[in-house]
């Protein structure tokens, strides 16, 4: 099965106005570099100078954050579906 | 000439034109409205607010709309109360309480996030609304919506409490309750985003939706006699409304409004079963790490703040400080805060209070000191919070004599 990835709105221009895309299995770390192979310029807004994923920007790995997993190094398999979502306000 | 210019990021300072996106493409960081201070400056002085309606819209020159507004005309100036008994338990000789479970229509302090951005919503064009609420939110979109016409599409939690249901389906919303915590209905409406065309308040109109809370901040230093307090402790969620607030008194400053500058210390107040901001405040962390919200405080359960850096870097810049407490003590606030002042708040002003407490007892504040609780939403809407834990009514015959034995009875005899 494939892996489905949800692409934000802001991150549309990169992938040809695409809502989501496909990626092979690995982990996020490797996902990032896979996205960046596809659509240049796109790994640079989600991570940044440190290496560190942007504070502003939350990575899902089957509805979870993965701040609450293994962070970049969370693994992702076939049949995973992973979203890319900016930081909401509140109420 | 408008009174807006364009949008900034306020993580790398990209600028953007005016028009419904609320993050950086660059960075994903807030966008923020840039006014246009040089056409607004000159318009603006006590006399002009003081001409204006008993309403947040006394500071229409400094909210981020072009005409008048479309909604939620009496929205706001709500009730700065002296806080008399309540600053005697806690040794605070000026303490106030902003009083927003008072504001008209819905009971919260979001009727002014609301009003405004459903105002730009139409300026923008849109003809349908939504927000992802953990109640408050939910009622004044649905209300206001109602009002001015437009569709409106709710997202709750599925466990949201009774009165906040209730309160967003009388006014004929779309209310969908959906089966998990208030953040992963939020990330369900991100995801959304776009796609439906809608102006989601909290995400595609948020520049404008957060500066609707500058008015609490506007409000409080007029009330106060033009004067900024010394201190304001603010109930965090999103973490959004404790950075507009201190915006709102800096923006006065700036215009030249206000006695004394900006001497205020901004304190955050979070429910400890949902504290990521409070945490890294007092471990001084520069990273929040989120939490999964386990607390009653269900208004302020939200454990990844989109807005938890801006908060925490207003509590460090204005050199306050932050504290959380228990479930227990959130309900013995509620009821401090009712039996001392005759205010019944929510869950979340039940927060506020025992952190002001907390505070004091820190010795943070000095007795003179000029504290300000934020108080933000009310006691009607969260009654599950409390129940079982005020006793109840004691059941007499309609005559004197039972009255009487009543009356003998320790539990009528307390005083607070």
């Amino acid at each position: 099965m494939a892996i489905s990835v949800l692409i934000p709105t802001p991150l549309r221009k990169f992938t040809n106005n695409q809502e989501a895309v496909q990626a092979s299995p690995g982990s996020v770390a490797t996902l990032l570099a896979e996205l960046e192979a596809n659509f240049p310029g796109m790994e640079a807004r989600l991570i940044g100078p440190d290496g560190e994923l942007r504070r502003f920007v939350n990575i899902y790995v089957n509805e979870e954050d993965i701040r609450f997993l293994q962070g970049l190094q969370t693994p992702i398999a076939d049949g995973d579906s992973i979203s890319i979502v900016p930081a909401i306000a509140g109420g | 000439m408008p009174k807006t210019l364009g949008m900034r990021c306020r993580e790398c300072g990209e600028e953007y034109p005016l028009s419904p996106i609320h993050v950086c493409e660059l960075c994903f960081g807030p966008l923020e409205v840039i006014m246009n201070w040089e056409e607004i400056a000159p318009r603006v002085s006590r006399k002009s607010i003081q001409a204006g309606p008993p309403s947040m819209w006394r500071y229409h020159d400094l909210l981020p709309v072009e005409g008048p507004p479309c909604v939620g005309h009496n929205v706001g100036f709500t009730p700065l109360v002296k806080a008399e008994r309540l600053g005697k338990k806690l040794g605070l000789n000026n303490l106030y309480i902003k009083n927003d479970a008072v504001n008209h229509p819905t009971l919260s302090f979001k009727d002014r996030v609301v009003a405004t951005a459903l105002t730009k919503a139409r300026e923008f064009g849109f003809d349908t609304v939504a927000c992802a609420s953990t109640g408050n939110l939910a009622n004044s979109v649905a209300a206001h919506a109602a009002e001015g016409g437009f569709k409106a599409y709710i997202f709750i939690p599925s466990d949201l409490e009774q009165g906040k249901v209730l309160g967003t389906l009388v006014y004929g919303a779309n209310v969908l309750a959906v089966k998990g915590n208030y953040d992963e209905v939020n990330r369900l409406c991100a995801e959304a985003g776009g796609k439906y065309g809608w102006a989601f308040v909290n995400i595609t109109l948020r520049p404008y939706y957060g500066d609707g809370s500058k008015t609490f901040g506007y409000e409080i230093a007029e009330q106060l006699g033009w004067r900024a307090p010394d201190h304001i402790v603010v109930p965090c969620a999103g973490g959004s409304l404790i950075s507009k607030i201190y915006k709102g008194l800096n923006e006065m400053n700036r215009l030249g409004l206000l006695e004394n500058g900006v001497p205020t210390r901004m304190y955050a107040a979070q429910a400890t079963g949902c504290s990521p901001i409070t945490t890294a405040i007092q471990t001084n962390a520069e990273v929040f790490r989120p939490q999964k919200p386990n607390t009653i405080a269900k208004s302020i359960a939200i454990g990844n703040p989109a807005d938890g850096y801006v908060a925490m870097d207003t509590v460090r810049k204005s050199a306050g400080w932050a504290a959380d407490v228990t479930d227990d003590e959130v309900i013995e606030g509620i009821k401090l805060l009712g039996s001392t002042e005759g205010i019944f708040t929510e869950t979340a002003g039940g927060v506020t209070v025992m952190v002001t407490k907390k505070l004091a007892e820190q010795g943070r504040f000095g007795a003179d000191d000029l504290v300000v609780i934020a108080i933000t939403g009310n006691g009607l809407k969260t009654q599950e919070a409390v129940q079982g834990h005020l006793g109840a009514p004691v059941l007499i015959q309609p005559n004197l004599d039972a009255l009487d034995q009543a009356l003998q009875t320790d539990k009528l005899l307390q005083v607070v």
